[in-house]
């Protein structure tokens, strides 16, 4: 619709610069030819000025584009010319061409925000009166209905309650990324839907993201479709794993991700809503839902959420480093990652020591009589790694122990040593046999300052090419 | 604003927006049928109809009854017809 001819101003009562201008409207009425004055929040300003309304719904505020008031534009031949905010003397007396316009005022006052801009609102303005870019369907929930039960309703969550996803939350969640929300990032299993931005904003509106967390997320769910990960083999296989999504960088850093106290554990929402929402897009953008194609005997309370950030050291080399990215670059490392297996060694203080416990601890994972079959992460506590610090052992170092220690007597390991008909195939007998495939066991360094303990997180079975690989992938704006 | 609230959908879109029913069993045979009388004034002449026909083919019918039509079947109720049978027909008009 094209704009009236003539001048513009936009105000509010709760702004002192608008109070100011506030006498000028009737000498503008009067001799700068047609006026409109939109008020944002009060009736009683320019009360008496022709051509003032109240702009309730905020629309014309918001079809202007005005970010400050008072704004002064000017409209010719059904388009603005020219525009000036807050006071500026000489604008106003160029714009509305009175020459003397307000010549006892000050020469300059700044405005105030428009209440456009609140908190809040400027979502909800785009959603009514803008074009929101979004395309996902609209589910209309009953006025009666509780929107959190809603989405239980409809098969929406993991159990516990989501963030009902509003267009309006998801456009503040889409201001986190630079991406298009049309963009597709890739095809989620099982069903291998086209799974696109906006799609993986509103499960991170659900799981209860910040959007300064969706680049993270994003980069966690690109990461689940690189085909080595084997996103689909881990959702449906009977055993235990889930996508495990370890972040390393500033960016993690950045968002108040937790690697300290409790790192593991509950209570950050950064590693709680990360993880969840890429077990949301699985759920959701996906279809794999548990007694679906989710087949787990007995899945792992991580199959909610299981997230953290490595408690990156000076000395110690970062998971990222050591996976051939710059240490300042920010990334997500995805791990087909059962439960957490604490490791209590309290005596150790030479590396020596705590090296023999720790794989000794490590040949449980899936059984003590397999080998080759999960790969695990080892997660040091700062407490440990002083241990090796100070004796000298980098984290390369202590892999390279690890490795040799966890070669292990085929003898003990093969079908019915020990009296248990679990074990590797006869042949092994006789033969070193390495617990982990190369590349099998990671090392990360968590947790909290005080505790020697540390943890492992056993992996899926299946580890390797038949099954999943870990994968790293860079976190971009 | 619409007088509902609007909320975008999370999933693929690959099932109508509007919720299945259940679906139907192509036969009664070896299922348990419920009968819940609500309470409505002679909703039982239609139920004692209904409970006989399905015991004349055989169906294993079980009855229970609503304390007042006013309100939701308490908790124990609805778990309990859940619970012991495949299938529920209740009367809700007199």
């Amino acid at each position: 619709m094209p704009l009236p001819d003539g001048l513009i101003v936009v105000a509010k009562r709760d702004c002192p610069t608008c109070g100011l201008v506030e006498p000028l409207l009737h000498t503008l009425a009067a001799g700068a030819g047609p006026l409109t004055v939109y008020v944002q929040d009060d009736a009683t300003y320019a009360a008496g000025v022709p051509g003032a309304v109240l702009d309730e719904t905020l629309e014309q505020s918001f079809r202007l584009g005005v970010e400050f008031v008072p704004t002064l534009i000017r409209i010719a031949g059904g388009r603005e010319v020219a525009r000036t905010h807050g006071w500026h003397r000489g604008d106003w007396q160029q714009i509305s061409g009175l020459p003397t316009l307000g010549a006892a005022l000050p020469e300059l006052r700044p405005g105030c925000g428009s209440k456009t801009l609140e908190p809040g609102i400027a979502e909800d303005l785009q959603v009514r009166f803008g074009q929101t870019g979004l395309t996902a369907r609209e589910v209309a929930v009953g006025e009666a209905e509780d929107p959190i039960e809603a989405c239980y309703d409809r098969g929406w969550t993991d159990g516990l309650p989501v963030v009902p996803p509003t267009p309006q939350r998801v456009l503040r969640m889409l201001a986190g990324t630079t991406r298009r929300p049309d963009e597709v990032i890739g095809m989620v299993p099982p069903d291998l839907a086209p799974c696109t931005v906006e799609k993986v904003a509103i499960n991170a509106v659900m799981a209860g993201c910040k959007p300064e967390y969706l680049p993270i997320v994003l980069a966690a769910v690109e990461a689940a479709l690189i085909d080595e990960f084997g996103m689909h083999g881990i959702l449906c296989t009977t055993m235990f794993a889930g996508p495990l999504v370890i972040v390393n960088g500033p960016m993690g850093r950045a968002v108040g991700l937790n690697s300290g106290v409790n790192a593991l554990g509950q209570g950050h929402r950064a590693n709680a809503s990360i993880g969840r929402a890429l077990q949301l897009v699985i759920r959701n953008v996906g279809g794999g839902r548990p007694g679906e194609v989710d087949r787990a005997t007995l899945g792992t309370p991580g199959k909610y959420s299981f997230c953290f950030a490595e408690a990156e050291d000076s000395v110690w080399e970062p998971l990222h480093v050591q996976r051939g990215f710059a240490r300042e670059a920010s990334t997500v490392t995805l791990f087909a990652g059962e439960g957490v297996q604490g490791v209590v060694d309290q005596k150790s203080r030479t590396p020596e020591s705590l090296a023999k416990s720790f794989a000794l601890c490590l040949r449980a994972v899936d059984h003590p009589k397999l080998a080759m079959a999960g790969d695990a992460v080892l997660v040091v506590s700062p407490d440990h790694c002083r241990v090796f610090i100070e004796a000298g052992w980098s984290k390369a170092r202590l892999l390279e122990e690890l490795t040799q220690l966890l070669l292990l007597p085929g003898d003990e390991m093969v079908a019915g040593a020990g009296g248990i008909a679990e074990g590797l195939p006869a042949a092994m007998a006789g033969k070193p046999c390495p617990k982990f495939r190369p590349g099998g066991l990671l090392i990360v360094r968590a947790g909290g300052g005080a505790g020697l303990f540390s943890a492992i997180i056993a992996g899926w079975a299946a580890s390797g090419p038949v099954g999943s690989i870990p994968v790293t992938k860079e976190i971009s704006a | 604003m619409s007088a509902s609230l609007v909320l975008l959908d999370p999933t693929s879109e690959r099932s109508p927006v509007a919720r299945a029913l259940s679906a139907r069993p192509p036969s009664l045979n070896g299922l348990a049928v419920a009968i819940l009388d609500i309470s409505k004034a002679r909703g039982n002449v239609f139920l004692d109809r209904i409970a006989e026909l399905l015991a004349a083919q055989g169906v294993r019918v079980n009855r229970y009854r609503k304390p007042t039509f006013t309100r939701p079947a308490p908790t124990a109720l609805r778990q309990q017809i859940a619970a012991e049978n495949q299938l529920v027909i209740e009367g809700l008009a007199d």
